[in-house]
């Protein structure tokens, strides 16, 4: 029954959207972080998705491919008193874009709850053609 | 006699496996939504039906002339009386399944317009349960045919 791949697909679809937010999640936890010892500053990531076939050719799942960082240049900031502060009494803060992330927050939570939709009406039509002939 | 009964059974099974196919179909779409030069698919329904009604009347009439099928093929018989299953192929594989062409393209090549597969698939989720209407209506006509009462 074909109808059953429509759980791997949307199951794959939730958690690559769900891996998605973790990732907003991050960035936006670190939008203010300063740079370490190192000098670097926290570079904002994103995920790349990917079509993966799922045995037959009209049912197509996604997956994470590979996670980017953002190579936009880091916020620096004139303040020498920060403890952070560099030879010329600029901080480095991360390249996080608040405004951004947020788009991508909500982008996500509208393709996620997309699938759960996508699940739910394939279990009720489950249900009902279990209930056949009765 | 039976075989008429059965006959508009087989066509609402094909349209109901047809459906599911299709519904899986666009939920790949809606869960590619995001996924950069992902190009949206479907088929067209009544010509994925035409074909699949075609395609098993020529099984059912290919059946009942060759004397042996084969055993795996489906049930094999010596005697042009037995009773012997059709081969057929899966109704599913009449679907072409085309690529979508889309309006208004986006910069990652990415076609799927969330909209219209949203109401494709809630369309095509109500035409699914209308099949299953029909079918459960035609178990209960045959019932009652049957118990006479």
């Amino acid at each position: 029954m074909s109808m059953f791949r429509i759980f791997d697909v949307s199951g794959s679809a939730i958690s690559a959207q769900a891996q998605r937010l973790n990732t907003v999640a991050s960035n936006l936890a670190n939008a203010d972080a300063v740079a370490g010892p190192d000098g670097q500053a926290y570079k904002a990531r994103q995920v790349v998705f990917q079509t993966v076939p799922m045995g037959e050719p009209a049912s197509a799942g996604v997956k994470v491919r590979t996670i980017v960082e953002s190579d936009a240049p880091n916020r620096r900031v004139f303040n020498p008193h920060h403890p952070s502060a560099d030879a010329q009494g600029y901080v480095t803060y991360s390249n996080v874009n608040p405004v951004e992330e947020m788009v991508h927050m909500i982008a996500t939570a509208r393709s996620y709850q997309n699938n759960v939709e996508v699940m739910n009406t394939a279990k009720t039509l489950l249900l009902k053609t279990l209930q056949m002939g009765q | 006699m039976f075989n008429r009964w059965t006959e508009r059974m087989d066509l609402l099974g094909q349209a109901l496996q047809l459906r599911a196919y299709r519904q899986q179909v666009i939920a790949s779409n809606i869960a590619n939504a995001d996924t950069p030069g992902y190009v949206a698919r479907d088929f067209d329904f009544r010509t994925a039906l035409l074909q699949a009604q075609a395609r098993e009347r020529g099984a059912v009439l290919a059946s009942a002339s060759a004397a042996v099928p084969s055993a795996s093929h489906g049930l094999a018989g010596s005697d042009p009386r037995h009773l012997r299953t059709a081969l057929r192929a899966g109704v599913t594989d009449s679907a072409r399944v085309a690529y979508t062409i889309r309006a208004q393209p986006s910069l990652d090549q990415n076609t799927v317009d969330l909209d219209q597969q949203r109401a494709n698939f809630v369309d095509n989720a109500v035409q699914y349960e209308t099949t299953l209407r029909f079918i459960n209506g035609h178990v209960k006509t045959m019932l009652a045919a049957i118990q006479g009462q």
